[in-house]
C-alpha cells in the first residue's frame, strides 16, 4: 500500500527564492520594454520583413506552446493511463500546462503588429480561420486544465478529476492539432501544406513538454532539497527516449514523402543540401543535437542515467526543438514561393528573384522571446509557492509501491 | 464684290471648331455617362459585377516600370529606403522560360481571388472579399498577425513597418497592419479604373467587369489565351495574364 502523497508549497525563505524572482522579473521588464520598442518604432527594428514575416519571437511562442500541451501528458498518464506513479507528479504537470502557454501567448501578442487590438482577436471570430480556432482552444485549454487541478486538489472533487484528466488530454490533442494546422493548411508554401504536420507537432509537444517537466522538476527538488527517487527520473528518462524517436520518425515520414515527390525536390534540396543556415541547423541542430545525441544519452551512455545526464538530454531535446521551429517556420518562409514553376524569376524587387530570403533576427525579438519564457517560470514560481503542487516527497518509497524498502 | 474677295471658309478652321464645339456639348454626357454608370456612395457593392485585370505581358515593357510608380503615387506608398520592410503592392517581375529562354515582363499584385486564402487564414475576418470580387484588408480588426502574408500564394501583400505620415484620405492605410492592391476602389466606385490600368500607355493592364461579357476584358478574354497564376490552387483569380 503507497502512502498517501502529501503535498506543500514552496517555503520561499530562502534568498536564492527572491534572486530567481529579481533575475525572472528582470527579464520580464526586459522583454516588455522590448516589445514596447518595436511596437513603438514599427517592425523595421526586428529582423522580420515582407518575406519572413514570422520570426524568432513565433519561434519562442510555439516552443512555450507546444511545450505546454505537452507538459500535460504526465498528468495524463497517471489520470486517463492510470499509472499510478505519476499521480504525485499530476499537479506541477497541469500547473506549467498553463503558465507555458500563457508566456507562449504573450510573446504571441506582443509581437502583433496590433496588441492593442486583442479584444478584436476576441470578439471578431472568422471561424474558417485556424488561428481563430486556435484562439478558443487556447483559452478552453487553460479553463479546462483549470478546472482538472481545482479537481485534482479539491479533496471532495477528487472523485470527478478523471474525467477532467480526460477532456483535457483529448483537448490538448485538438489544441496540437491546432498549432500544427497553423502551418498545415498553408496551400501557399511549399514547407508547409500537409497534414503530417499536426502528428509531427503533437510529437514534438510530447517530447519538449517532457524536456521542460524534468528540468523544472529536478530543478525545484534540488533546490528545495526535497527527496528526488530514482525509479521516477529513470521512467521520466525513459518515456524522454521514446518521444524523441516518435519525433524522427515523423521528421523522416516528411521527408522520404517529400523526396517522393517530383514537385517537392525543390524545398527538400533546400532543407537538406543547399539551405545555407537551414540546412546546418537541420543536420546540426535539428538531428545531431536535438535527436541523435539525446537518444544515445538516454540509451546508451550510462551518464544519460544519472541526474546530470537527464539535465543534458533534456537541455539538448530543447535546443533541438528550437533547431527544429527555426527551420520549419523560418527556412519556410525562406524558401521563395514557387509562382512561376518552369520560370526563373530574373527580376524583381520585391525578392522573387532570391534564392532564399535573408532573416537575420534582431536582439529585441529574442528578448521578448525570454521575456515570454521568464513569466511563464516567474508564474509557475508564484503558484508553487502559494499553493500546494509539489509532492514533499518523490523517494522511490514514497511514490512506488514496488519499491525496495531501505 | 468677287469671289475672290470673300472671306474663304477655311475647312481645316472649320473642322477644328465644329470639333471643340462637339467635345464640349458631348464631354459632359460622358461624364454624366460614367458618373452614372458609377454606384452610389450608399449603394452596396453587387455580385453582379467581377471586377479584374487582363494584363498583356506581350505588350509590358521590360524596362517600364509605369505601373508601379502609379500605384505608390496612388495610395502614397513612399518607401525608407528599405526594401525588405517598404510596402510594395504592385512589383515587376522578369521571367525567363527554362526550357526554351523566352523572357517575360509582368506586374505581380494581389490577384483578387475568388477563394482568398488571404480571408480564409484571417482569424478576425479582417482580409474579406467585397461582393464585386475586390479582396481588401479592414484596417479596424487587422491585429497584425500577418498570417494572411504566410497564406498568400503571391506574396502580394506588404505589413506596414513604419509610422505612416501624410495619407492619402481615400486609401487610409495604418502601421501595423497588413495591406495590398485595392484595385483602386476608391476609383473603381466612382466608375474609374485603377490607376496602374490608367498609368500604362501601352494599354497593357484592360481593367473591367469579368461579368459583362460586353466589357472589353470579357471580350478579349474569349478570343485570347490566358492564364491564371498557380491554376493548380484553384483559387480562380481576377487577374489574368495573356502571353504568359
Amino acid at each position: 500500500m503507497m502512502k498517501p502523497v502529501v503535498y506543500s508549497q514552496l517555503e520561499g525563505k530562502k534568498l536564492g527564492f527572491y534572486g530567481l524572482l529579481a533575475l525572472l522579473g528582470s527579464l520580464i521588464l526586459i522583454g516588455l520594454g522590448a516589445a514596447y520598442y518595436m511596437e513603438h518604432q514599427g517592425h523595421w527594428v526586428t529582423g522580420m520583413n515582407n518575406q519572413i514575416v514570422w520570426g524568432m519571437p513565433h519561434i519562442f511562442a510555439i516552443f512555450l506552446i507546444l511545450a505546454a500541451s505537452g507538459v500535460l501528458n504526465i498528468a495524463s498518464i497517471g489520470s486517463v493511463f492510470k499509472k499510478p506513479i505519476y499521480k504525485p507528479l499530476g499537479r506541477l504537470s497541469g500547473l506549467l500546462a498553463i503558465t507555458l502557454l500563457v508566456g507562449g501567448l504573450c510573446v504571441l501578442v506582443l509581437d502583433l503588429g496590433h496588441p492593442d487590438r486583442l479584444i478584436v482577436a476576441m470578439t471578431h471570430y472568422n471561424f474558417k480561420s485556424i488561428f481563430a480556432w486556435n484562439v478558443i482552444l487556447y483559452s478552453g485549454f487553460m479553463g479546462i486544465v483549470g478546472i482538472y487541478l481545482w479537481w485534482m486538489m479539491e479533496r471532495q472533487m477528487q472523485k470527478y478529476y478523471p474525467i477532467a484528466g480526460f477532456v483535457a488530454f483529448i483537448w490538448r490533442l485538438m489544441l496540437t492539432t491546432g498549432t500544427g494546422s497553423i502551418f498545415g493548411f498553408l496551400v501557399a508554401r511549399e514547407a508547409y501544406d500537409t497534414a503530417i504536420l499536426a502528428p509531427l507537432f503533437i510529437a514534438m509537444s510530447l517530447a519538449l513538454g517532457l524536456a521542460v517537466f524534468l528540468l523544472v522538476l529536478i530543478a525545484t527538488y534540488k533546490w528545495t532539497e526535497r527527496p528526488l527517487g530514482e525509479v521516477i527520473l529513470q521512467r521520466l528518462n525513459n518515456l524522454l527516449g521514446v518521444f524523441v524517436g516518435v519525433v524522427f520518425y515523423f521528421v523522416l515520414a516528411y521527408h522520404l514523402t517529400n523526396l517522393y515527390i517530383t514537385e517537392n525536390h525543390g524545398i527538400e534540396s533546400f532543407v537538406l543540401l543547399n539551405g545555407g543556415i537551414f540546412t546546418i541547423t537541420f543536420w546540426v541542430g535539428q538531428i545531431l543535437i536535438g535527436n541523435i545525441l539525446p537518444l544515445l544519452n538516454i540509451y546508451v551512455f550510462d551518464f544519460g542515467k544519472t541526474t546530470v545526464g537527464i539535465v543534458v538530454s533534456s537541455l539538448l531535446i530543447i535546443f533541438g526543438g528550437f533547431a527544429q521551429l527555426f527551420v520549419i517556420i523560418i527556412g519556410g518562409q525562406s524558401y521563395p514561393l514557387e509562382m512561376f514553376p518552369g520560370m526563373t524569376v530574373t527580376e524583381s524587387s520585391f525578392f522573387d528573384a532570391a534564392a532564399r530570403h535573408l532573416y537575420e533576427p534582431s536582439l529585441w525579438e529574442i528578448l521578448l522571446g525570454l521575456g515570454g519564457v521568464a513569466f511563464a517560470i516567474f508564474i509557475t514560481i508564484l503558484a508553487m509557492r502559494l499553493l500546494q503542487f509539489l509532492p514533499k516527497s518523490l523517494a522511490d518509497v514514497d511514490v512506488d509501491p514496488h519499491a525496495k524498502k531501505v | 464684290m468677287n469671289e475672290e474677295n470673300l472671306p474663304n471658309p477655311n475647312r481645316r478652321d472649320f473642322i477644328k471648331k465644329a470639333s471643340v464645339i462637339a467635345g464640349i456639348a458631348v464631354a459632359p454626357g460622358i461624364v454624366l455617362h460614367s458618373v452614372s454608370q458609377a454606384k452610389s456612395p450608399d449603394e452596396a457593392v453587387s455580385n453582379k459585377i467581377r471586377w479584374g485585370l487582363l494584363i498583356d505581358t506581350t505588350k509590358c515593357a521590360e524596362d517600364c516600370n509605369v505601373c508601379v510608380q502609379a500605384c505608390n503615387t496612388e495610395h502614397g506608398l513612399t518607401g525608407h529606403d528599405r526594401p525588405a520592410t517598404d510596402p510594395q503592392w504592385i512589383r515587376k517581375i522578369g521571367l525567363k522560360d527554362k526550357m526554351t529562354g523566352k523572357t517575360y515582363s509582368l506586374p505581380v499584385m494581389c490577384q483578387h481571388c475568388e477563394h482568398p486564402p488571404c480571408a480564409d487564414v484571417c482569424p478576425t475576418g479582417a482580409s474579406f472579399k467585397r461582393a464585386d470580387g475586390i479582396v481588401l484588408v479592414d484596417k479596424h480588426i487587422c491585429i497584425g498577425c500577418r498570417y494572411c502574408m504566410m497564406a498568400c500564394p503571391y506574396k502580394a501583400r506588404s505589413f506596414v513597418h513604419e509610422t505612416l505620415e501624410d495619407q492619402k484620405s481615400y486609401s487610409p492605410r495604418g502601421k501595423g497592419t497588413v495591406e495590398s492592391c485595392t484595385l483602386c476602389t476608391h476609383q473603381v466606385d466612382n466608375g474609374q479604373q485603377p490607376a496602374c490600368a490608367d498609368a500604362c500607355s501601352n494599354k497593357a493592364i484592360i481593367f473591367g467587369n469579368l461579368n459583362d461579357e460586353n466589357s472589353e476584358i470579357a471580350q478579349t478574354l474569349k478570343t485570347v489565351s490566358s492564364a491564371a497564376l498557380r491554376p493548380n490552387l484553384e483559387l480562380n483569380p481576377s487577374v489574368r495574364y495573356q502571353g504568359l
